[in-house]
């Protein structure tokens, strides 16, 4: 996890929530969502990943998500290029 | 890098977790009849005429239910022609209006202007038109005359009520595996994405597999067709067999068969996959007491098949880790061992074994093929079958006076 070959862009600090046609199936390695309008399929790949996306839409940024979910610091560049990807296939959408 | 979300297209030690199986299938398929209108030689469930014991609309509509509760985000509509059941858009809405999505198979027979406009409306429902060649001389030989136009129309008709990206559906032949382009041609012409999966020799396409299936030389043209022009190109994951010739396709490479894949037929019964329909695969039915949640989770064989795998004779290959061994159901159905590589194997061991297989390969145990259009005569054996092998029927209306009984061993 440590090259980052693109740099993603995503805004930590601003608002976001769960996309309102997306749907979460918890697993035992994180999660499946399902979009229903685009039908595509997405994982995240670990519980804390879970708990972070969960948090969105109560947190008032993306950042108070992670720190809320007991994401450290140092791993935060991790979870905001995951958060990234989420964005992109607009799982997840600004609030 | 790998990232902590990600599609399918790039997941690296997801395929691990994927092995031990999941709470709920992630793709399942389920065929609500094997009544058909049509007779394609290579049809994977042998369908044609309905099964009496079919779920009912009560029961499919219980079933729905529980996918509701599992959290199956869709499920994959097939048959037999699906759209035939007088119930099918009741059920449709019903799923629907249950937060299960639907994308359905269908020859198109039902695809009239007034039902695509009620199609493009919903959100959740998707619809994939089966087209096994880019002409109607290529695809009508193998789906039977006139299907290729009933095909278009309904293609017209979806694209004129203004559904985009509806699916075409094409099994990749040895005779229209030359036409992928023309495929493509197709799709874009209706604002459609095109999906292109592998034939197996399952129902009745194992009658025709040996005449059927891409050469050797054209799976090579089909796995450099895929890295060139697949981009949005769907393949249900069915080529992952070809992995073995270098780069990774998209997808998850790996056999779902019960660990995220399954299938619920006609009747009820869970199979590990929608290409293997015979009682070894067979898990248990949605009748039975745990309904279908019990069979996914407890089933006996679904549990052996998510237990880790191993690579068998293929073990010490090279492409091991990319093919994994290839399609379980095409294995099976060409009378290969499962845990050896897979028929159409790219590294050439599949034919190999292919030779070496004396005893005739596995039938499916059910056919629903419609009375006098099969193309190949069924020899009839009568008779108690093999000594060792006997053992006398204990069904009540037996006439036999030994039933239930079997002498003891030795």
């Amino acid at each position: 996890m440590s090259t980052n070959v693109s740099a993603p862009v995503f805004d930590l600090d601003g608002a976001w929530r769960l996309h309102p046609q997306v749907s979460i199936r918890p697993e035992r390695f994180g999660a499946l969502l399902y979009h229903f309008g685009t039908r595509r399929l997405s994982f995240l790949k670990n519980p804390t990943l879970l708990a972070v996306v969960r948090a969105l839409d109560t947190q008032p940024t993306a950042r108070a998500a992670c720190q809320s979910a007991g994401v450290p610091d140092e791993r935060i560049g991790d979870y905001r290029a995951a958060l990234a990807t989420l964005a992109d296939s607009t799982m997840i959408c600004p609030q | 890098m790998t990232s902590l979300a990600e599609p399918p297209a790039r997941v690296g030690s997801l395929v691990d977790q994927f092995q031990f199986g999941l709470d709920a299938p992630i793709c399942l398929t389920w065929e609500l009849t094997y009544a058909c209108n049509l007779s394609c030689v290579h049809c994977l469930s042998s369908s044609g005429r309905r099964d009496p014991r079919e779920l009912s609309t009560a029961e499919c509509k219980a079933v729905i239910d529980e996918l509701e509760r599992m959290q199956v985000f869709y499920v994959n509509i097939g048959g037999g022609e699906p759209t035939v059941r007088p119930d099918f858009w009741e059920l449709v809405d019903y799923a629907t209006e249950h937060h299960v999505g639907v994308k359905f198979s269908t020859n198109g027979v039902k695809i009239t202007p007034e039902i695509a406009e009620k199609l493009a409306a919903s959100d959740y429902v998707d619809v994939q038109i089966s087209l096994d060649g880019a002409t109607a001389e290529v695809n009508d030989v193998v789906r039977g005359p006139g299907s290729y136009a009933t095909a278009l129309r309904a293609m017209e008709n979806l694209a004129a009520a203004g559904f985009a990206g509806f699916k075409i559906s094409v099994v990749v032949t040895r005779q229209n595996v030359g036409q992928l382009d023309e495929f493509k041609a197709i799709a874009d012409r209706f604002g459609a994405q095109l999906r292109i999966t592998r034939l197996r020799p399952s129902g009745r396409g194992a009658d025709v597999w040996d005449e059927l299936h891409p050469t050797a030389a054209q799976q090579r043209e089909l796995y450099d067709w895929l890295v060139a022009r697949g981009e949005n190109v769907l393949t249900g994951d069915s080529f992952f067999h070809l992995a073995a010739f270098g780069e990774a396709l998209p997808g998850l490479n790996l056999c779902g068969a019960g660990r995220v894949v399954c299938l619920i037929d006609p009747v009820g019964d869970v199979y590990a996959c929608p290409f293997a329909i015979h009682e070894n695969f067979l898990a248990g039915n949605v009748r039975g007491e745990g309904g279908f949640q019990g069979v996914w989770q407890e089933s006996e064989l679904f549990t052996d098949l998510r237990k880790p795998q191993t690579g068998g004779a293929c073990q010490s290959c090279s492409a091991y880790d990319s093919c994994r061994g290839g399609c379980m159901a095409a294995k099976f159905f060409t009378g290969l061992p499962l845990d050896g590589p897979d028929p159409e194997c790219v590294k050439g061991f599949g034919e190999a074994a292919l030779s070496a297989v004396s005893d005739s390969p596995p039938k499916p145990s059910l056919d629903h093929s419609h009375r006098g259009r099969k193309a190949k005569a069924v020899p009839v054996t009568i008779g108690w079958g093999p000594q060792q092998e006997r053992s006398a029927p204990d069904r009540a209306c037996d006439e036999s006076p030994l039933a239930g009984f079997r002498p003891p061993a030795g």
